[in-house]
């Protein structure tokens, strides 16, 4: 039995690797999972304790409700100010009282913006930001796990949550407050503040993605001069996520937000947006971690076909080019998202894409993968999908029939055998001259398949023939051509040496 | 050349742009992969005219076609007739250049700037140079991040008004919108600089680099870290003071470790590029910083650079800044919270006895080599033991081998097989490092009792490992301590073991020779061959075949042909076949 020691993922051979996990341990795939488990987890911190410069002692104010009305604004500045110092969170017993003092500070400052009238002057907000800024713009730290996997790891949980919470908490009542002005925000919740915000994004800890994502909702639905600069920024972070880096914590929630923008968008849709569905949440589809995000995701495409439905050959085109090849969960969640779009697909759309989308369904039919053939048999069991395909028999059913015939031979797996079984007889219900005619010729086709292939085969042969024969020739030409180079530039020489001696 | 086979008509294009064309993409892979087998069935003059246009204008496929069309086309110059034509190839490539897919356009910058040689010097103004123009203006930044690849191959062969064109160009990259941009431009500075006049180096690079290395993005800063060790090669000692020393301080300081990680990951090409005196006056000071970064991730980066980073100290001071500045650091190290640190470290702290001398090694690293060879980590103790060879040459290991034995005890019975198997690796070196005797007595235990582990990857090893121990101490030494216990073992009731007997046979047989195997090792093979498990048989097949070579005709005639006959007749079939095998091989049909 293996016991799950303190085994270090990384090899004696590459010790140099911090980061990757050794080929050695993939191959042995067994011990990792209890060794991850049995590792300690750690809450983290970020780098940003080691820049404050000198650790000031922290003295209580007195309460904010026991103020006199004067002194009111003086005092919340001032516990504004209090709440800029940041503590040590690794070290859990260090500055126990001046946590504490933050803590309770934070906790009058959350309620007082909550609940009193009068308290956002516009003094306070450049220090409110400031507060804000100071406690949760940082650097995130390395992953404590290099191949962290969202479903199944426990993320990392950030240390300094006690004090960083109330800050956020703070942030969103800030924004929610009735007193709150948008047009003395701006000046301080500028571009380079969301660009911050949204690194924040790739945060570990799900508590703190959930506060961004209200909080970033609220900027977008109360900063106007903001939303265009928000939009490009998560199109940044989308399309680093895509071709760069694969890794980003942040998908899903900056997807839920987009989904309430889409939405709102005008029509007709600007050509901004429809490139931004193209290029972006199309490609999104590609990603490994396509499972965190692909209900989102789906809503957000389906929001698009709702508002416009010309948008819907480009997504479903879209999705046929990027089908898993491999990855059979992912197909499974795309036969998911293509359902969801059917429910909602106008006809004229229907007809304009049908071709290709039947000859993928099809080929999922015919997938050895039961569940992938299960989940695109059961399109058939959809009334408004099986509405569009009756209406368009005539051009469906020669696209999967083969299929059909052939699996329902040959597939493996019972249900998936009795499912086909199902959707044939749909189809001779709906048209059976068709069906007939194409189970006649169903003989004919597969040998003029065949012979298509040998004729292909001969042709290649032939070509690579040929190929070997010009190869030849061609070598024996550059032979030739470089001979005659050579007597060229003896000959060009000769007379130069013999100017250079008559010399 | 045209026409010279008479047979070009065989194929009309149409034909051979179907298979192109064809709708299973795997067969559409095929095709593309087979490109140049069309092309030239086709002919230099249609492949220009008929071709090319078709695949520039049907570039919209699986991106797996794309990349395989990026690769090939880079290679197509004598197809289109030679280097008077490869411009043909830029338009397709200019479309693949700017798909989505980072592989597809990758591998198109790379065949534009392999085609880019061959252009001549007009042809490459002509229309290489406004492709790259066009790209570096595209709308979407996938075609703006392949143009940044594409500078440094055309600047170098392009008149100087051309030139100023391109470095504009460049400098509008650098301040591109899109991050994605800034980054590509920024891990091509550094290639750009190089074929810069020194002149614009000062006055262009040197400004783009100090912007770089203080965007807003940290993904971008750490990139100019890299650009950096290219431009202070390139600038005069004098000059890097000012130009670069400033923004290399903030980078080693940057508030994302992730660019710290990147300068101490740069650490050693940095010190060589600034040379001994920056490096005495500014990089002992940040190497140390880094080597106490609050991140692990750091620290594991410098601790990784150590060794390199005191080997390339200037000779004359580099003891004193070793001892006085880098050791105090590295002793913190050994006892740091986070293990990838210290097994970073453990790899390359044996290499800092050879710098510093036998003295200072028993004095100052040998407590620490002690201290790491009984780390709760099993790889800060394997990286440790790797590496004795470097001490061994200071200070003999002997004062070592009193620390090191339980050390090694205690891996060879982890719990791991990984951490097991590593260890065997170590074993001739430590063999041969700790002599004969030591061995004998203390560790040629272990090695027989990995002979009967219960994975098979430690068993093989173990196999392997005994003949690297014979070629070592020699055949009398096999024959007095080894080969009587192999041989034991081929009465072991369990199968496997006795096949771990003819695997051990197989690999000693050669180093010990003629006389040992055809004395010791044969008679026990051949008995084998009686074993009741046809696995065993057919190894006993398998063995004969190995060591018959070493054996004489004589004895392979009267002994092993018989028995060989014999399991070519068994009633199992894998026996026969590896028994007909062995005839075969050894000739004795």
């Amino acid at each position: 039995m293996e016991t799950p020691t303190k085994l270090p993922p990384s090899s004696p051979s590459s010790p140099t690797t911090g980061f990757s996990v050794p080929s050695a341990e993939k191959v042995d795939g067994f011990p990792r999972r209890s060794m991850r488990r049995a590792r300690q987890r750690r809450s983290h911190s970020s780098s940003q304790f080691r820049y404050q410069s000198s650790q000031v002692e922290l003295t209580p104010l007195p309460l904010l409700k026991d103020a006199p009305v004067a002194e009111l604004h003086d005092l919340f500045c001032k516990k504004l100010q209090q709440c800029c110092v940041l503590f040590d969170f690794l070290d859990c017993v260090a500055d126990l009282k001046g946590k504490e003092i933050k803590r309770a500070a934070l906790n009058e400052l959350v309620e007082s913006v909550a609940t009193s009238r009068g308290v956002l002057i516009e003094p306070l907000y450049p220090e409110a930001i400031k507060m804000i800024s100071v406690n949760i713009f940082r650097t995130l730290p390395p992953s404590e796990n290099p191949d962290f996997d969202p479903e199944e790891d426990e993320p990392t949980l950030e240390a300094s949550w006690p004090h960083l919470q109330l800050v956020y908490e703070f942030f969103l009542r800030f924004l929610e407050s009735p007193d709150f002005q948008p047009s003395m925000a701006k000046r301080y919740v500028d571009q380079k503040f969301v660009l911050q915000l949204l690194e924040l994004f790739d945060s570990e800890d799900p508590r703190e993605r959930e506060y961004l994502k209200t909080i970033l909702h609220r900027v977008y639905g109360k900063l106007l001069g903001l939303r265009a600069y928000i939009r490009k920024q998560i199109n940044n972070i989308f399309l680093r996520f895509i071709y760069e880096t694969e890794h980003f914590n942040g998908v899903a929630e900056l997807l839920e937000i987009l989904g309430s923008i889409i939405n709102g968008f005008a029509l007709p849709l600007k050509s901004e947006h429809k490139q931004f569905l193209v290029r972006v949440l199309i490609p999104l589809h590609t990603a490994k971690s396509l499972s965190i995000f692909h209900a989102q995701l789906a809503y957000c495409v389906v929001q698009f076909m709702e508002k416009d439905a010309t948008v819907t050959e480009y997504i479903i085109r879209g999705l046929l080019k990027y089908w898993p090849k491999t990855c059979t969960q992912k197909e499974v969640m795309f036969l998911g998202e293509i359902e969801e779009i059917l429910d909602v697909i106008e006809p004229s759309q229907f007809i304009r894409v049908q071709e290709p989308l039947f000859k993928q369904i099809a080929a999922c039919i015919s997938s050895p993968h039961f569940q992938v053939a299960e989940r695109a048999l059961y399109f058939w069991n959809n009334e408004y999908i099986l509405s569009l395909i009756e209406e368009n028999c005539q051009v469906i059913l020669p696209l999967v029939f083969g299929t059909l015939y052939r699996v329902s031979k040959e597939h493996w797996n019972q249900t998936i055998v009795s499912l086909i079984y199902n959707v044939l007889k749909t189809f001779m219900e709906m048209n059976s001259k068709l069906f007939d005619d194409l189970t006649a010729s169903y003989k004919v086709e597969k040998q003029k398949e065949l012979k298509r292939e040998r004729e292909r085969a001969e042709l290649w042969r032939s070509l690579e023939e040929q190929q070997e024969r010009r190869l030849q020739s061609l070598g024996e030409a550059s032979r030739n051509q470089k001979n005659l180079q050579e007597r060229e530039k003896n000959s060009k020489n000769e007379p130069e040496n013999s100017a250079a001696n008559a010399t | 050349m045209a026409g010279a086979d008479g047979d070009d008509s065989l194929y009309p294009i149409a034909v051979l742009i179907d298979e192109l064309r064809n709708e299973d993409v795997q067969l559409r892979l095929n095709s593309i992969k087979k490109l140049s087998t069309i092309a030239l069935a086709l002919g230099v003059e249609r492949t220009r005219t008929e071709l090319l246009p078709f695949l520039t204008d049907t570039i919209y496929d699986e991106d797996e076609v794309l990349l395989a069309l990026a690769e090939q086309l880079g290679n197509f110059t004598m197809l289109v007739g030679g280097p008077e034509y490869v411009h043909c190839l830029l338009p397709p490539l200019e479309s693949l250049a700017t798909v989505e897919e980072t592989v597809v356009r990758d591998k198109a910058v790379e065949s534009l700037r392999k085609i880019s040689h061959e252009h001549s010097p007009v042809d490459l103004e002509v229309h290489f140079e406004p492709l790259v123009k066009r790209l570096a203006s595209g709308d979407w930044f996938t075609s703006r991040t392949s143009a940044c690849g594409l500078f440094s191959v055309c600047y170098p062969r392009v008149s100087s008004t051309v030139k100023a064109e391109i470095r504009q160009h460049f400098r509008n990259l650098c301040s591109d919108d899109t991050p994605m941009v800034r980054r590509a431009a920024a891990s091509k500075l550094g290639e750009f600089a190089k074929v810069l006049e020194l002149e614009y180096v000062k006055s262009d690079i040197i400004s783009l680099f100090t912007a770089l290395a203080s965007d807003e993005q940290d993904s971008v800063r750490l990139l100019a870290v890299e650009a950096c060790v290219s431009i202070a090669t390139l600038l005069p000692q004098e000059d890097l003071e000012t130009l670069v020393m400033p923004t290399l301080r903030q980078a080693a300081e940057d508030k994302s470790w992730r660019v710290r990680y990147m300068v101490a990951d740069k650490f050693s090409e940095l010190q060589k590029a600034v040379g001994p005196e920056i490096t005495k006056n500014d990089l002992v000071p940040a190497f140390q910083n880094l080597l106490k970064d609050c991140e692990a991730e750091v620290r594991a980066a410098a601790a990784n650079k150590v060794k390199e980073f005191c080997e390339n100290l200037p000779e004359d001071s580099r003891e004193t800044i070793i001892m006085t500045h880098i050791l105090p650091c590295v002793k913190e190290l050994v006892s740091d919270t986070n293990q990838h640190v210290k097994s970073a470290l453990a790899s390359v702290i044996m290499g800092l006895s050879t710098i510093l001398g036998k003295d200072n090694t028993i004095e100052h690293l040998l407590p620490l080599f002690l201290a790491q060879l009984k780390d709760e980590c099993p790889e800060v103790r394997l990286n440790i033991i790797s590496n004795l060879d470097c001490v061994n040459e200071v200070i003999g290991i002997r004062q070592l081998s009193q620390s090191l034995l339980p050390a090694i005890v205690e891996l060879a019975e982890d719990a791991k097989w990984r951490v097991r198997l590593a260890i065997i690796e170590y074993m001739p070196l430590l063999a041969g490092q700790l002599g004969v005797e030591f061995f004998d007595e203390k560790l040629n235990s272990l090695c027989m009792a990995w002979l009967v582990d219960h994975v098979y990857a430690i068993r093989e090893a173990a196999t392997c490992n005994l003949t690297k121990l014979v070629e070592k101490f020699g055949a009398e030494w096999a024959q007095n301590t080894i080969v009587p216990k192999v041989l034991g073992m081929a009465n072991d009731p369990n199968y496997l073991h006795r096949m771990t007997t003819l695997f051990c046979i197989n690999a000693l047989s050669e180093a010990c020779g003629q006389e040992i195997t055809t004395k010791h090792m044969l008679p026990v093979v051949l008995k084998m061959s009686n074993d009741q498990v046809a696995n065993v048989r057919f190894n006993v097949a398998k063995s004969l075949q190995k060591i018959g070579p070493v054996l004489d005709s004589n004895c392979l005639q009267t002994e092993v042909k018989p028995v060989l006959e014999k399991l070519a007749a068994d009633q199992d079939i894998d026996v026969k076949y590896f028994a007909q095998e062995a005839i075969s091989v050894l000739a004795l049909a």
